[in-house]
């Protein structure tokens, strides 16, 4: 059977040459980069090359980067961190209604230790609106979230904007690019931005590995007690072969011909289901969408359903269904955009990657108006 | 995919799935507020159902198990399909996520 993978969003294949130059960092360039002797100072020595590699890609020094575990420990560090290390200052914290499940529960939970979070509306598209977000910044704010590229709907926030808001009200300006980084442009001087999450995963690179660009200056503490790795911020033996992969991985994500590859299949893709009847889009078209998502939803059918015929046909794919979630609620992220429960409910997303074919976009548009024609024909909401 | 091999078989070919013309009973039930909505057609002859459809709106499993509910309740009398229980249609299936 065919196997297409439409799922990039969830997580990516390994390029090749990432697996290339990592390999030899795990059998024979195997050393602790915190020993003096000559395995420790290769070691040293490829982490602070990827640190260079990883810096560069965001116009940041390479002494702002920490490697972390991934985009959970990230968002995680940022925003307890930030908000312990300036209470004094004040308690309050800005984020939106469409970030991440780790910022979102983080939130809840600095709720509880007392500080007061407010969860920013977003427009039909997705979008924070700036004017919305300098309003609820008040003397007592200390930092702001918001995501960069919008794992479910592909929204890319204006971070230029935000971050200038954010610096006249000298609040910090933190942005989860787990999804955007390398897809679209990433800039810390000309955005403003003074804390960046980033990860390996969703670029071609290994899981567990993934970092937090800190703005020199900015107050925060670690988070997580034990050696001196990573400036004092982020204890713990560094993860060699996965920082070198990340740093590989990124260095090829960069070529900017990769992001026009993903977008014309990717508009490939959203034309010809649309061609399918009652399918909305959801999140905006062009240049502000990231290159390689797309968002359905489709009247009288069940997300979830949809997946399940489409697996059956070796695609993967993946929704913000009830049903996919523990909570058996619709996606929040969806519902934030003023979708009805139902059409959160009747969504799916296809992500594509560079690895995507164009072959795999046809084969996906020629089963999957077959597919929502037999769940219709048996949909009580459902009349030809 | 972690549903059962029948489960699976049954969301992928529903032997019930579809509508009954001129039924004599029709009911809807579910929310699709949750994601699930089924309506069943029922052709009923002196109090035995003779013939049972239905139309699900919902997830794999909500399929499968309409499915299932539809052969369990075929050639029983109202009493006896009013009877039918989630965990007979579970024990049906097999394994469905929790």
């Amino acid at each position: 059977m065919k196997r297409v993978y439409l799922d990039n969003g969830a997580t990516t294949m390994l390029d090749p040459n990432v697996i290339k130059t990592m390999m030899p960092y795990f059998n024979v360039k195997y050393g602790n980069a915190s020993s003096t002797h000559l395995f420790g100072e290769e070691a040293k020595e490829a982490l602070e090359k990827s640190r260079q590699i990883i810096a560069k890609s965001i116009n940041a020094r390479p002494d702002e980067i920490i490697f972390t575990s991934g985009g959970t420990e990230s968002n995680n560090l940022t925003l307890k961190s930030i908000a312990f290390t300036n209470r004094e200052k004040g308690n309050h914290i800005i984020v939106s209604k469409v970030e991440h499940k780790c910022i979102m529960k983080a939130c809840k939970w600095l709720e509880k230790q007392g500080f007061n979070i407010t969860y920013l509306d977003v427009d039909k598209e997705g979008f924070v609106n700036p004017d919305k977000l300098e309003k609820a910044i008040t003397d007592k704010t200390i930092l702001v979230s918001i995501i960069h590229g919008n794992n479910e709907t592909g929204t890319i926030n204006d971070l230029k904007k935000l971050g200038e808001i954010c610096k006249k009200h000298n609040v910090y300006f933190h942005t989860d690019a787990c999804q955007s980084y390398t897809k679209t442009e990433l800039n810390v001087k000309k955005q403003n931005i003074d804390l960046i999450t980033l990860n390996a995963h969703k670029i071609h690179g290994p899981k567990g590995i993934g970092a937090l660009y800190i703005r020199k200056g900015t107050k925060i503490k670690t988070w997580q007690h034990g050696g001196d790795h990573e400036f004092s911020l982020r204890a713990g033996t560094e993860n060699i072969h996965g920082i070198v992969g990340f740093a590989e991985a990124v260095k090829i994500a960069m070529n900017k011909k990769h992001i026009d590859y993903m977008a014309k299949l990717r508009d490939k893709l959203i034309n010809g289901v649309l061609g399918i009847p009652d399918v909305k889009l959801n999140g905006p078209v062009g240049d502000k969408r990231l290159c390689n998502n797309a968002n359905f939803s489709f009247k009288g059918i069940e997300g979830e359903a949809i997946g399940g015929y489409l697996n059956n046909k070796g695609i993967a794919s993946s929704t913000g269904s009830a049903c996919s979630a523990k909570t058996l609620e619709p996606s929040y992220v969806l519902m934030a955009l003023g979708l009805t429960p139902e059409q959160a409910n009747s969504s799916l997303r296809l992500t594509l990657s560079r690895f995507t074919t164009e072959e795999e976009i046809d084969y996906t548009l020629e089963v999957l108006p077959k597919i929502a024609k037999s769940l219709r024909k048996i949909s009580p909401f459902w009349k030809e | 995919m972690y549903y059962s091999k029948k489960t699976l078989k049954r969301f992928k070919s529903p032997e019930f799935a579809g509508e009954i013309k001129n039924p004599d009973a029709v009911g809807q039930e579910g929310n699709p507020q949750c994601g699930d909505v089924m309506k069943i057609f029922l052709k009923i002859d002196k109090d035995i159902i003779k013939d049972i459809k239905f139309k699900t709106y919902g997830c794999i499993a909500a399929i499968a198990s309409s499915d299932m509910m539809c052969e369990l309740a075929k050639g029983k009398t109202i009493d006896e399909a009013l009877k039918i229980k989630p965990e007979d249609i579970v024990n049906g299936l097999g394994k469905c996520p929790q």
